[in-house]
């Protein structure tokens, strides 16, 4: 022991009198005096004041986190066992599910995990669209949510074509096809990204490089989306500005507790998915090792990108379906300056809530029109290039193309036109429905504070028992 | 809050309904919807059924379909003892080596052997069955939509009219339930063809039944073990549910005590 009074010269504490407690504390104390994480952490997620009167839509974030870190610890352990190589992937991927230990789990937990992701990110956002948690002092913390939004999209896609099925080969070629859309510089930003002249085997190999590193720029974001969030505190359901300590409580013990209650609900969803319907939120066809010989007869992207795909589809030209798809993204950025009203909360703006309503329902149908096969036009055009030889012969497994209809085609028009007035009403909510409201809507009163807000609503909750 | 977490969970139903992959219909017939063991919850690979199927797959469909994702080690799982497992990898000569000399040789399957595919490539397979290439049935119960359902429909549909128009040509047969309603695969299944060891009477029907079992076990062998683990994984959550449900409500209901007025004067 006596050496260690050598040292104590050093460091600034006061000498433990008993009790190994003190001795943790005291190193803990040591330590955050040098690098102050704890202090930060507790400062993050344990004194945080957080407005008292938030609801449970607010538990998405923390979930959104939970789903990160799910994706994360599923993936490394799957990437261990995966080989990214044309011929290699699908088998790796079946010796995964059949012969690693508990491969089936980790990979189920991992494509339903994705999903899952989605679900709470979206409505993570539609509940920032209610509330207005884009405006201001929050429009960077918006934006830094939207490139997150962003970047997890391009994850995703990259992570579908890990397996190398049917879809994942197709999905590939028909998005990486998109940026042959841009005059002049297309076809070669596609060769660029395939690295080759198809998708081949350099594509699947930088798209698992790709696929392994940007989750961890999604983790950055999110530690920049947290920094923001805290730089003036969360919104809450009534979007007026805490104006003292008694509109706030501690993060700790309110709101941990609450996000637990969360997270356990919510693996209960995960969980129903992962052990009895695996598969339901996929496409039969990626279990169909690729073949870039025959073409699925339907190509769709995975659910959480139908409503982006039906707006892409809906604009009988290539180049601007793209810019319109793209541009239902960026839209988003430049969001709070088209509602410029000042109340944040849809609750207390009439004309604003019936409007989100519609563009939510509006949301649910583009989806929903992007999963049909309305878009036979484009997809036979698509295949058609690829289902004949040179001499216009039909490639093998393409035969039955030709014999498609034409009738049928027309069956499906009203489809399409139910995604153009869905994919018009999307660009209309942003561009003239929220400035026209913001102008001319007459809000109503909004409650002086939180904290007597939340009074009021106990003492008459209260008085009704 | 019980009114706005029944609304939760509510949006959460309506947006993974509106997740369903909105799988397009196609021309073909809807399958049949047949009452599996292996449905639910709760559902167990029947095993009887399974073996059974796997006679099938042996004496009718091993001709022109592979199964190359199964180790005759995985047999086990439906039943078979770790003899007659070794029994049926016998069966098959398995291409090995080279040897010493620089030699591929042949040998009798062993248990860590996969099914051998009945051609040796995709050109061979074409070749053998006018320009149509029989898929490996490994992953098919995962590989069509309604797999299980779809696959016992084509097998037993062979005789049931499809839409008019649709003229099958020579090396051609109609089904109502493949897409398009006409495919390069003869009838696989006729009464009798298979003479099942437990007596069981083989009717296309029973073969199809038993066959499709078979299959759906090698598309998802972790299946049982998969719905037992979900249960437990279910209970444990509720439970968990439960105890963070009352936590919550007994550390939230501490803030009633706190009065803001109070607080506002200090």
């Amino acid at each position: 022991m006596a050496k260690t009074s050598k040292s104590k010269a050093l460091v600034p504490v006061t000498p433990a009198k008993s009790g190994l407690s003190k001795k943790v504390s005291d190193a803990a104390e040591w330590f955050d005096y040098r690098l102050p994480l704890i202090s930060a952490a507790k400062h993050t997620a344990y004194e945080y004041p957080t407005p008292r009167n938030l609801n449970y839509w607010w538990n998405f974030g923390s979930l959104a986190l939970i789903c990160l870190i799910v994706q994360i610890v599923t993936g490394i352990t799957l990437a261990m066992h995966y080989t990214a190589h044309t011929h290699l992937a699908f088998d790796s991927v079946e010796h995964i599910m059949r012969d690693v230990n508990y491969g089936w789990l980790i990979r189920y937990s991992h494509a339903v995990g994705a999903s899952m992701f989605f679900i709470v990110v979206f409505i993570h956002m539609f509940r920032g669209l209610y509330y207005g948690s884009y405006k201001s002092p929050r429009e960077v913390l918006w934006w830094l949510g939207v490139v997150i939004l962003i970047l997890m999209m391009a994850t995703a896609f990259m992570g579908y074509v890990l397996p190398w099925g049917q879809m994942s080969f197709w999905g590939a070629t028909v998005i990486t096809n998109l940026f042959s859309a841009f005059p002049l510089i297309g076809e070669s930003i596609v060769t660029w990204l395939w690295g080759g002249f198809s998708v081949d085997n350099p594509t699947l190999n930088r798209f698992f490089a790709l696929h392994y590193l940007l989750p961890f720029v999604i983790v950055g974001v999110v530690a920049l989306h947290v920094v923001a969030l805290h730089q003036h505190g969360s919104n809450n359901p009534l979007g007026i500005d805490a104006k003292g300590p008694q509109d706030n409580i501690p993060f700790h013990p309110y709101y941990t507790v609450k996000d637990f209650l969360g997270f356990s609900v919510f693996f209960i969803v995960f969980a129903f998915f992962v052990f009895f319907a695996p598969n339901y939120l996929g496409h039969p066809d990626n279990y169909i090792e690729a073949n870039p010989m025959v073409t699925p007869a339907h190509i769709v992207p995975e659910w959480y990108f139908l409503p982006f795909y039906a707006i892409l589809r809906a604009v009988p030209d290539k180049l601007l379906g793209v810019l319109a798809m793209f541009g239902s993204l960026l839209i988003l950025f430049v969001l709070p300056w088209l509602d410029f009203s000042k109340v944040r909360a849809a609750t207390f703006r009439p004309l604003f809530k019936i409007a989100f309503w519609v563009f939510a329902v509006n949301c649910l149908i583009l989806g929903y029109a992007g999963g049909q096969s309305a878009d036979w036009g484009v997809i036979i055009a698509f295949v058609a290039e690829r289902a004949v030889d040179a001499e216009g012969n039909a490639l093998p497994g393409t035969a039955w193309l030709l014999t498609i209809p034409a009738g049928g085609l027309a069956a499906w028009l009203p489809d399409i036109s139910v995604a153009r007035i869905t994919a018009f009403y999307y660009f209309f909510h942003f561009l003239v429905l929220l400035p026209l409201i913001s102008r001319r809507e007459v809000p109503l009163p909004l409650p002086v504070s939180i904290a007597e807000s939340v009074t009021a609503k106990e003492t008459s909750s209260h008085s009704h028992a | 809050m019980k009114r706005s977490l029944i609304t939760l969970l509510a949006t959460t139903a309506i947006m993974a309904g509106a997740a369903l992959p909105a799988l397009a219909a196609t021309d073909a017939q809807h399958p049949k919807h047949v009452d599996w063991a292996f449905d639910g919850p709760l559902g167990r690979v029947d095993q009887q059924s399974a073996q059974r199927g796997l006679q099938v797959y042996k004496e009718v469909c091993a001709a022109c379909h592979g199964l190359k994702r199964i180790a005759f080690r995985n047999l086990t799982a439906i039943g078979f003892s770790e003899a007659e497992a070794k029994e049926i990898a016998k069966g098959y000569t398995v291409t090995d080596g080279p040897n010493d000399d620089g030699e591929m040789f042949t040998r009798p399957g062993i248990l860590s052997d996969r099914f051998v595919p009945p051609f040796a490539n995709e050109k061979a397979a074409r070749a053998a069955n006018g320009g149509a290439y029989p898929p490996d049935l490994s992953l098919m119960i995962k590989a069509r939509p309604n797999g299980a359902n779809y696959v016992y429909s084509l097998l037993t549909g062979y005789d049931e009219p499809v839409h008019e128009g649709i003229v099958a040509g020579p090396g051609q047969y109609t089904n109502p339930y493949f897409p398009g309603g006409i495919l390069a695969m003869a009838p696989p299944l006729a009464s009798g063809v298979v003479t099942y060891q437990d007596g069981t009477e083989a009717t296309v029907a029973q073969m199809s039944h038993d066959v499709v079992t078979f299959l759906q076990w090698a598309a998802e062998p972790e299946m049982e073990q998969r719905k037992q683990m979900g249960i437990k994984v279910m209970v444990f959550l509720a439970i968990m549910t439960v105890f963070f449900y009352f936590a919550k409500k007994s550390i939230w209901s501490r803030l009633h005590f706190i009065k803001p007025q109070g607080q506002n004067k200090h």
